[in-house]
């Protein structure tokens, strides 16, 4: 099928329309438009098109996207797993309750979020949860609001600097500058790792706490993590839990054992309800029991109502399914997937960290990257590129920071083996190729709907709406 | 144990994995852990479930919520969803997609992304819409950042006292830490002076009537600050625009877009300005580009503004929004166009009015503040709020809202019938009945 | 290898300085630029604006980054060169010749923080 290229508005027509609506009830005039200074005079540019115009449009517009039920997402800092079908179909149950409905109406609802409270904590070893944030970001912001609270209640107001380690997601520094903290960042040692030596002098009366990501971003376990909760907590600073890299420790370890105070969790990630193209997420924010008050004064105040009551549905049954027996499988499951990947590639790609890793891990480029004298060599763009010609995902890449070519892998626990092969055959395949031709990854993809766009010149000159031609 | 549906390893299989590894077993995999923190415990789950066991849990936790016929809105409005919206909506190429950061493969979400924005601006007449935020109350907040961004050394935000109390609680909640001084006013253009960044009015305020902004911009920019309109989306296909009134920003939340109710979520905020105030808007933002054929295209663009980029220097911390939700909301104003929006609109109105009117002349109630509504009004209850409320509550009704001043808040969308109106009527009169004995 | 334009001071966070009596122009450093990659806005503070050396006054964006502007000098912004706003490539061209802001200097002595020409292309390779 050839390119696709139109705009539903372009498939507009005078006079057709998708849907009928009922006329309602009672004779009152309707005055809309009647030049009383509150109705518009002109109807709004929206597309006219029939109901076929509408599916057709849409399912080929699906045909152009790739999805996890599609294949497959190398995608480190971003757990892409599988989402079981029976979680998409139990929202539905739910989609006629009102949010302000009273409370001895909505038993079923509440009884459904108690439960998910208890799953959580239960797996992560926090005490309370709070489901209003909407995202992992959302429930940064959320969490770095309990602490400011925890430090307020206490009369200590001279926490306003938070650590944050150099291979922090960018939503960690963004999240504490939005709640009035002056994000400090802590140096990674040449491990990868936090080293609380490094620590040590950034400490003082002044620390509202650190935002810890653990396993960080490089795929690696924090294992000074019960040095650096002594020293943050010496301090009289509190340990965030980022939870984005929560899914390897998921029936190993639990955050709250290893000293952390506040963290969030990513429904969409770890607990598998499908990504949907970049949200609807849900991000709930847990806390140990000296923080519970402060949870209490931030709790319901961060969205409009209860969250994103649908998404923590279908993480409710996806925990269901997973029950006690299998939790435990799903760290070591993931983990074991990333290592044999990082395992398999070691030869075609460069390794800055030799260590067994958790759920995911990052190469720095090519090993062999065909540069030449006169050749421009191929770079991580140009292999994540040439990936999607081969039928996956690209991998995260130019992230995290430390590294210049950064390419970061991670399969999840709903890989099979067959397909982890097939991954690492293509990317081996890519490596041998850009040994030899480089040219090739660089003019890569070639197999999609579209090639390499020209972003520079579409953010010097943004066309960000639909203008009809004159 | 059997093997989980979703966990394709055989034993064979991680027997393999673990070879190539160097491992011998799971548990080496965590050797640089501490371990003493490795949990040996039961975990507290209930035994895993299968399919037909999760389904018949999850529809016994929807049996104990009660059944009720919608008469309330306050921020959540019981429209319909037409059918065509969830068997899109389901297609896995648009539900199990990453954001959409490659682009080559992400057509699809970037094309709706794109469609969306161009159908934000010709509701709210603004030049620019983002991909959306998690809702219309953490669009208000995030609005009013955007408002202390973009004016020099001014952090005060005045909020209207009419914007709803869902969202009013969410920009408190952000005030208090987020860079901005919130003061909530009843007559908020009075309040303005040289620290105003802001002011944030709902085009219809919590009772549901239809605020006269004339002027309301002038005296705004004058004071040098900027002017945010809090809508609902569908009602702006049949009221004068934001852009019309002066507004320099436009928000709300997308849910009377054909979202279900679903107890509060997921539903979408969306976001517009002018723009000048482009690069100041937080979020994802759609732009259109050409590849190396020429072929038109969609990217993600001006992300020099978004935290992966800027950290700390970041207009927002927002990261995923509500894609699909925004996708629900494109399909939704397609199917419905310009006509099918103003007889929406139109349905609403005509069965709003006749239940007022119905209502009064029950005797039960008072006209409260006069002003026009679309769907949603308030009325002044010659009797105990809250009772009335439990009585309808008993009958099957959500209706009859007490709210914060004394009043009791009634919404009719199209979805209600006749018979649905008149038997919420004969319930109050009932009421009334029963009251005067 | 980038150009270090002779005649010209350099700051630290490669910033150049051209003086015109009391005023300042300022822009940035071919090695900037050709670190940035292809520059897709120059946001530039409003005449008028105070500046303080040492401190952001605007930023480059290309399509993956930004890098914040700081001021080398400080003084008060009297013009900013508007022909960057629907052009930002000419920073690309000749960043030498496409300037971004120049300031009413309060202080000159400041200038002496400054690096030469020379020093400036040690310090990056040049």
């Amino acid at each position: 099928m050839s390119y696709y290229e139109k705009l539903i508005f372009e498939l507009s027509k005078p006079g057709r329309r998708g849907a009928a609506v009922p006329s309602g009830t009672g004779e009152v005039k309707v005055p809309f438009g009647d030049g009383a200074k509150c109705w518009r005079s002109e109807a709004p540019a929206l597309p006219e098109v029939s109901e076929p115009d509408v599916v057709r449009h849409y399912t080929r517009l699906s045909q152009l996207n790739f999805g996890v039920d599609g294949g497959f997402y190398p995608l480190g800092s971003c757990t892409m797993k599988y989402n079981p079908k029976v979680c998409e179909d139990v929202p539905a149950l739910f989609a006629g309750l009102h949010p302000l409905q009273d409370e001895e109406t909505t038993a079923g609802a509440r009884e459904l979020l108690s439960g998910a409270e208890r799953f959580l904590c239960a797996l992560t070893g926090m005490k309370h949860f709070t489901f209003s944030p909407c995202a992992g970001a959302h429930g940064e912001l959320t969490g770095l609001m309990i602490i400011r609270r925890y430090h307020e209640m206490r009369g200590d107001t001279a926490r306003t600097r938070i650590l944050v380690p150099d291979s922090a997601h960018g939503t960690n520094p963004a999240s504490a500058a939005i709640c009035g903290l002056e994000p400090v960042t802590v140096p990674s040692g040449p491990d990868g790792l936090v080293d609380p030596e490094a620590l040590r002098p950034l400490l003082g009366p002044d620390i509202a706490g650190i935002m810890l990501t653990n396993p960080n971003t490089l795929g690696l376990f924090e294992k000074h993590i019960k040095e650096i909760a002594e020293l943050v907590h010496g301090c009289g600073g509190l340990l965030y839990y980022d939870g984005a890299n929560l899914n390897p420790l998921v029936g190993v370890l639990r955050p709250g054992d290893m000293g952390f105070d506040v963290m969030h969790v990513n429904l969409h990630k770890t607990f598998s309800t499908p990504h949907g193209g970049g949200g609807p997420g849900s991000g709930p924010v847990g806390v140990c029991e000296a923080l519970k008050d402060a949870l209490a004064q931030v709790d319901g105040k961060v969205s409009a109502f209860h969250g994103n009551f649908g998404v923590i549905v279908r993480a409710y049954a996806y925990i269901l399914m997973l029950g006690r027996e299998h939790v435990k499988e799903l760290g070591p499951f993931a983990t074991l997937a990333a290592n044999y990947i990082k395992e398999s590639l070691r030869d075609k790609f460069k390794l800055p960290i030799d260590s067994v890793c958790k759920h995911e891990f990052v190469f720095d480029g090519l090993i062999d990257d065909g540069g030449r004298e006169g050749v421009p060599a191929a770079t991580t763009l140009d292999v994540a590129k040439r990936m999607l010609d081969y039928g996956f995902h690209a991998p995260t890449i130019y992230f995290p920071l430390l590294f210049h070519q950064s390419m970061m892998i991670e399969p999840t626990e709903t890989e099979s083996l067959e397909t982890l092969d097939e991954c690492i055959a293509v990317l081996r395949k890519i490596a041998d190729e850009a040994a030899v031709d480089p040219s090739l990854l660089k003019s890569a993809p070639h197999n999609t709907p579209i090639g390499r766009p020209d972003e520079t010149e579409a953010a010097r000159h943004p066309i960000l709406k639909f203008t009809a031609e004159a | 144990m059997a093997q989980l549906p979703f966990f394709p390893h055989t034993q064979e299989d991680v027997a393999r994995m673990l070879e190539r590894v160097g491992l011998s077993s799971l548990q080496e995999l965590y050797s640089d852990v501490p371990q003493e923190f490795l949990y040996r415990g039961e975990y507290d789950l209930p035994s895993a479930l299968s399919e037909s066991e999760v389904k018949a849990s999850l529809e016994a936790f929807a049996a104990r919520n009660r059944k009720l016929t919608v008469f309330v809105g306050q921020g959540a409005y019981d429209h319909y969803t037409p059918s065509v919206i969830p068997a899109l909506c389901a297609r896995s190429e648009f539900l199990t997609a990453y954001t959409p950061y490659q682009c080559e493969i992400s057509q699809g979400t970037l094309r709706y992304i794109f469609e969306f924005q161009s159908m934000i601006c010709a509701l709210t007449g603004l030049d620019v819409a983002n991909a959306s935020v998690y809702d219309g109350a953490t669009a208000a907040a995030e609005a009013a950042r955007m408002c202390v961004a973009s004016t020099r050394k001014r952090n005060r935000i005045i909020a209207s006292e009419g914007l709803l109390p869902c969202v009013r609680k969410v920009l408190e909640a952000y005030a208090r830490y987020g860079g901005y001084e919130l003061l909530v006013s009843d007559h908020p253009l009075d309040a303005l002076d040289a620290n105003v960044a802001g002011v944030i009015l709902p085009s219809i305020d919590r009772s549901g009537a239809i605020v006269d902004l004339e002027g309301a911009a002038d005296a705004v920019h004058t004071a040098g600050a900027l002017l945010v309109l809090y809508c609902d989306p569908s009602a702006l296909a049949v009221l004068r625009s934001p852009a019309d009134w002066g507004a320099d920003i436009a928000i709300g939340d997308a849910q009377p877009l054909g979202m279900p109710l679903s107890y509060g979520g997921p539903y979408a905020g969306f976001m517009a300005c002018r723009e000048a105030l482009m690069r100041k808007l937080p979020g994802r933002i759609v732009g259109q580009a050409r590849d190396a054929q020429g072929h038109r295209c969609f990217v993600l663009t001006l992300q020099a503004r978004e935290q992966h980029i800027r950290r700390e220097k970041a207009t927002s911390n927002i990261c995923s929004n509500e894609s699909l939700m925004a996708l629900w909301a494109t399909i939704y104003l397609s199917l419905m166009g310009p006509e099918g929006m103003k007889e929406l609109n139109a349905a609403c109105y005509r069965s709003s009015h006749y239940l007022r009117e119905r209502l009064l002349s029950t005797g039960l109630f008072e006209a409260a503040e006069p002003g026009g509504f679309i769907k949603e009004f308030v009325l002044r209850p010659r009797t105990d709020a809250s009772r009335l409320h439990k009585y309808l509550l008993d009958k099957g009704f959500f209706a009859a809202l007490p709210t914060e001043e004394g009043r009791v808040s009634f919404c009719v969308t199209e979805r209600r019938t006749k018979e649905e109106i008149d038997a919420l009527v004969s319930a109050v009169e009932q009421f009334a009945e029963e009251e005067g004995r | 290898m980038s150009i270090v334009k002779e005649g010209l001071m350099y700051s630290e966070s490669h910033e150049w300085v051209r003086m015109d009596g009391d005023v300042a122009i300022i822009g940035v450093s071919d090695f900037a630029q050709s670190e940035m990659g292809d520059i897709t806005y120059v946001d530039m503070p409003d005449e008028g604006d105070a500046i303080e050396q040492g401190e952001d006054f605007g930023a480059l964006e290309s399509v993956k980054a930004s890098s914040e502007l700081y001021a080398p000098v400080s003084g008060t912004v009297i013009a900013c060169n508007t022909e960057l706003e629907d052009a930002p490539e000419l920073i690309n061209k000749d960043p030498y010749a496409a300037w971004i802001i120049k300031v009413q200097v309060s202080d000159k002595a400041q200038l002496a923080a400054l690096m030469s020409a020379a020093a400036y292309a040690q310090k990056v390779g040049a």
